[in-house]
């Protein structure tokens, strides 16, 4: 009989349940990431992508199951900074009223004091933060006067100054340009190196195959879970999508 | 023969000063303002508007209890704000009819109520100084509720502003990083509840809103930094206040639409030539 260790695994999700209101949106999902292990999460819209992330963050409970974050529970996970989260760029409000700096500079919130007063090892954070995408000329630009590209390379830069050790991605390559797209893919590099975990959705199978290790099919619940070369198949993709053949997705040269 | 008297700016401006019930309006009105200007950049930025309007409506049958009962019109308005905010999530939660609907069914349901009990308690409630505001009426004992009320307000505002910008901007993240979303968000609507009490007293419960609304997307229309949008939502709140009693005491008109009237116009003028997001955009128009 194995015995699990749970300090093995940076995402240990067992058997989850997600519903709002009585409406199901996800049940009997499992993954185990360990850490330098990136996966993609792949699923047709309202497969429960999003409510994935929501409930590995703690944004939503689970109605049923178990999820372990460095063999922690979700809340000190919170407490201890380990997740972050970069979202879509249509899921935040590029109107609003907020500099780069600032931005970067709410990844350390959660270290902070309660009147959130930056320290100098705060500061440091956020500016190598900021070197690190690209952004050092950008420092006090509204983030309203970004391109898509430089926005999301604005909420990785959150995500490596709170030091998370698991990061969460929804949809990093959508809406960027050629550059951000190379940032993005050689920052991927790093942080495996780094020993961090990165759970990815993506719509582009190709990106798939070129940075993820381990694919998490999903639709309500788990299709397929395995090694990309293994998992990320016709006949899976298929069935993840709802019987539209990979074909269409692909188009016919692939 | 008053016409007379504001041939000079001067005049126009210190003779009302002369007046006792003028100087405490002006000054309440102001510290009021402040603190509904204050509110004002996270309600616009949260997309709130609608519950402004929803709070400020529900505190009526409050304001209407609580003088009826001889307690403070602050406690019964704010418990009926809340109570307001807590019904609409449960009707929201519990049935298929859409937020705005509930939002609005509950409020009106809310400002009924207190209409008919303002007919049926027999005291000597104003219904017109609640509904339109009376600051050049305002009593001892609403001027130290007030006081108290937005030192309160402005207060928990400071100590918690960039938790509640973080709120307002990306509530997701706020959670992941351990941060008490639920207490912001409750803290949010409380702040909401106290400011439309000591706005009304101001401007009325009907035009309440516009306090909390107006300075804050005429400020979001000037600039592109949170604090800059605070600090010019408070001034112009302030000013707005200001001109409008003057334009109320010197011209005879309702004191409550007036000040409204003047954060409308300030709105307009943002509208219009704002540096950057104008219509005629006063940068583009100097630089040639």
């Amino acid at each position: 009989m194995e015995t699990i260790n749970y300090q093995n695994y940076r995402i240990e999700a067992e058997n989850i349940c997600v519903d709002y209101n009585g409406k199901v949106a996800l049940y009997d999902a499992n993954l185990r990431l360990q850490p330098g292990q990136i996966c993609g999460l792949v699923g047709m819209n309202g497969a429960g992508k999003t409510t994935f992330f929501n409930a590995l963050t703690g944004f939503v409970n689970i109605s049923k199951g178990k999820i372990r974050i460095n063999g922690e529970s979700v809340r000190s996970a919170q407490k201890d900074q380990t997740i972050a989260y970069v979202p879509q760029n249509e899921g935040i409000d590029s109107q609003f009223p907020i500099s780069v700096w600032d931005v970067v500079m709410m990844g350390r919130y959660g270290s902070m004091n309660i009147f959130r007063c930056p320290r100098e090892s705060d500061v440091q954070a956020v500016k190598h933060a900021i070197e690190r995408v690209d952004l050092t000329d950008h420092l006090s630009t509204p983030i309203g006067n970004l391109s898509g590209g430089q926005r999301k390379r604005t909420f990785l830069a959150r995500a490596i100054a709170q030091r998370a050790s698991i990061l969460l991605l929804d949809e990093p390559f959508s809406g960027v340009d050629i550059r951000t797209e190379k940032l993005i893919s050689e920052l991927f590099i790093q942080f495996k190196n780094e020993g961090k975990t990165i759970l990815l959705s993506t719509h582009d199978m190709i990106h798939v195959r070129e940075f993820c290790d381990l694919v998490l099919l999903i639709n309500k619940t788990v299709v397929a879970y395995g090694e990309t070369s293994e998992v990320f198949t016709p006949e899976n993709i298929t069935t993840t999508f709802g019987g539209i053949s990979p074909d269409f997705l692909f188009g016919p040269e692939s | 023969m008053e016409l007379c008297s504001f041939l000079t700016l001067d005049s126009f401006i210190t003779d009302p000063l002369t007046h006792d019930f003028m100087r405490k309006a002006l000054l309440m009105s102001s510290l009021v303002a402040a603190v509904c200007g204050f509110l004002s950049s996270y309600l616009t930025l949260k997309g709130w508007a609608l519950m402004g309007d929803a709070v400020s409506h529900s505190v009526m049958p409050g304001v209407v209890v609580a003088y009826a009962l001889g307690l403070p019109f602050s406690l019964g308005a704010f418990i009926f704000g809340v109570g307001s905010v807590a019904l609409i999530g449960f009707i929201k939660q519990k049935s298929r009819v859409k937020e705005d609907t509930v939002i609005g069914l509950v409020f009106t349901g809310f400002f009924a109520l207190g209409i008919v009990l303002v007919s049926k308690i027999k005291s000597n409630i104003d219904l017109h100084s609640i509904l339109f505001g009376s600051p050049l009426g305002i009593s001892l004992s609403d001027v130290k509720q007030t006081i108290f009320i937005s030192l309160l307000v402005v207060i928990l505002l400071s100590v918690f502003r960039k938790d509640l910008m973080l709120y307002c901007f990306d509530p997701r993240h706020a959670k992941t990083v351990g941060i008490n979303v639920f207490f912001l968000h409750y803290l949010l609507l409380t702040c909401l509840s106290l400011a439309a009490v000591v706005g009304l007293q101001s401007v009325g419960i009907i035009l309440v809103v516009a306090m909390l609304i107006t300075p804050g997307a005429t400020a979001y229309l000037l600039t592109d930094k949170f604090d800059n949008m605070t600090l010019i939502s408070v001034l112009s709140a302030i000013i707005s206040s200001l001109i409008g009693i003057y334009v109320s005491f010197w011209f005879d008109l309702e004191t409550g639409g007036s000040i409204v009237l003047a954060q409308t116009f300030i709105f307009l003028f943002a509208f219009l030539f704002a540096p950057r997001y104008g219509i005629f955009k006063l940068k583009k128009l100097f630089a040639g």
